[in-house]
């Protein structure tokens, strides 16, 4: 089995703190991988360095083989920025854009397309979202959702390998993000595209992965299939799926360097 | 004391370091914004033109009403204050080099400057600000769109070119301004006033005030666009960004403009 990315002894620090702790990880190619995970465990960061946006401390970042985080030379980094495709937690549309613009910003700024070429490309991307006629909306008229459907429109637009979701159904209803779900599968049935999602949501894991990397920590718990990921033994993976609450254990000695701060 | 000693110098040391580090990235975005302006043109990318355009529309158009009243008063208040001066020597004519010579050498450019800073760069700021804390920036880079060349060279342009234009109209509004006072309050003759303001003005003192105006359309755009740049979340943070960027521009604008004076003083 080919892998689209591999991690190796991943490490980060936001200043003085070690957010990211030697991760090491391959998610093959062709699947939908889900990062799982408790808020604040790294996945964004994690995310944030596969497409490039930040660079590691130390370790390295293959993708389909090409290393991304390799110093000096910008062009494979360029190269691969036009063959992926990512929906940031907010969408993270241009406000000052109506949505074709939005849609059509990477084909106008990496392409030669003529504007009606363009202009129809848009309107099958809203389309395949659900946004036909939205194309003159500006992103403030629109529910989160909707803002959301246009986000994966524009990260589509270049016709992606691999397509990348930060926590897709943060801030929505049931129902709604039953629908993004619904959109991301439908996707990755079409386009075969490599598909990786962070999420914490429970139903969404379920619905969506096929393949599934849980951190805690900074650390990678478990990789593996779903249904191995469901079977586990561990007792982070369970205590995750059940939606236990962590135990908080304070020793009385603990406790009185905590309170007297010394 | 030596404990109190001891924690002014670590106190000194972090703020060199943490001004260091600032300096650092200030010089990494100058030389991002040269490369995008200069360099990349040169080899066959071209800035964003319809977005400079917009950008010189904002912040040139939209600003001409305000710097124009505010000419007209700093010229008249100018020639009131002059006047008392002069009126003692029976030197009112004297006047029309006084306005002439301190609009277009000094207020023209500093005061049209202080009026864009409060207007564009705070918007400049805003704009970028709000952008970093809700990812579009992020989104901007993934999507193989570098930040700088999509949102700070076409705002560069658009003020590089119409600082200089602001403050010709400031020069012009302002000395009209001088004259009206004059003619009317101070009873000056019309001719002799304007035969003075072509006698004393040089052509020197015009140019000098435009390359400062440059200048400083550089200094506020780069200001603004470093202070947005630096959010990293949150609307608190941007209208922190935002008051940052307008109080650094004037501080380095007023700085700047002392060294121009100087070396000016001593170099023409
Ligand atoms: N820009 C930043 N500066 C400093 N700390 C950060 C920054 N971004 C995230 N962090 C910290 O890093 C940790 C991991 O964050 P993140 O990757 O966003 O977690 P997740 O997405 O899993 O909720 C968190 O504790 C967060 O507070
Ligand atoms: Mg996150």
């Amino acid at each position: 089995m080919e892998n689209a990315v591999e991690v190796s002894n991943l490490v980060t620090y936001y200043g003085d703190r070690q957010i990211l702790k030697g991760v090491s990880l391959s998610i093959p190619a062709g699947m939908t991988t889900v990062i799982v995970g408790r808020s604040g465990c790294g996945k964004t960061t994690l995310l944030k360095h596969l497409i490039g946006l930040i660079r590691p401390t130390s370790g390295t970042i293959l993708i389909h083989d090409t290393d991304i985080t390799a110093e000096g030379d910008q062009s494979q980094l360029e190269q691969y920025r036009k063959k992926m495709g990512v929906l940031f937690q907010g969408a993270a549309l241009l406000n000052s854009m109506t949505l074709a613009e939005n849609v059509a910003l990477p084909l106008k700024e990496h392409t030669k397309l003529k504007a009606p070429v363009i202009d129809i490309i848009v309107r099958m991307k809203l389309d395949l979202v659900g946004l036909s006629g939205f194309g003159d909306f500006y992103p403030a008229q629109l529910s989160g959702g909707m803002k959301k459907r246009a986000g994966i429109a524009r990260a589509m637009a270049m016709d992606p390998k691999i397509l990348y979701f930060d926590e897709p159904s943060a801030g929505l209803d049931p129902v709604t993000a039953a629908g993004l779900d619904e959109l991301i599968l439908r996707l990755h049935r079409v386009f075969k595209m490599t598909v990786i999602v962070v999420t914490h949501e429970l139903p969404s894991i379920f619905a969506i992965a096929d393949y599934v990397v849980m951190l805690d920590n900074g650390e990678v718990v478990f990789v593996g299939n779903l249904d191995d990921f469901k079977k586990s033994e561990k007792p982070i993976v369970k205590a995750f799926l059940e939606r236990r609450p962590e135990e908080v254990s304070y020793s009385p000695d603990n406790y009185f360097k905590i309170i007297t701060g010394t | 004391m030596p404990q109190i000693v001891e924690s002014a110098l670590g106190a000194l040391g972090r703020k060199t370091l943490s001004f260091l580090k600032d300096l650092h990235k200030v010089s990494v975005l100058i030389n991002e914004v040269f490369y995008w302006t200069i360099v990349s043109p040169l080899k066959g990318r071209p800035p964003r033109v319809r977005a400079a355009v917009s950008e010189m529309v904002k912040t040139g158009y939209d600003s001409v009403l305000v710097v124009v009243v505010i000419a007209f008063f700093v010229g008249a208040i100018l020639a009131f204050q002059s006047a008392y001066q002069l009126k003692k020597f029976g030197a009112l004519l004297y006047i029309a080099n006084l306005v002439g010579v301190a609009i277009t050498r000094e207020l023209g450019p500093i005061i049209t400057a202080i009026i864009v800073a409060g207007r564009s760069g705070s918007a400049f700021a805003a704009e970028i600000g709000s952008m970093r804390a809700q990812e579009e920036i992020d989104a901007l880079t993934s999507m193989g769109i570098n930040p700088v060349r999509f949102l700070v060279v076409p705002k560069l342009i658009a003020l590089m070119l119409m600082q200089p234009a602001l403050t010709t109209f400031f020069d012009i509004v302002g000395m009209l301004g001088g004259f009206v006072l004059s003619i009317t309050l101070l009873g000056i003759n019309p001719a002799a006033y304007v035969n003075q303001t072509i006698i004393a003005l040089q052509v020197n003192d015009l140019v000098t005030g435009l390359v400062k105006a440059w200048a400083f359309g550089v200094i506020i755009t780069i200001t603004g666009a470093y202070q947005g740049l630096q959010v990293n979340a949150g609307a608190e943070e941007v209208g922190r960004r935002t008051t940052a960027s307008v109080v650094m521009s004037i501080f380095l604008v007023i700085g700047f403009d002392l060294f121009f004076t100087a070396l000016f003083y001593y170099f023409t």
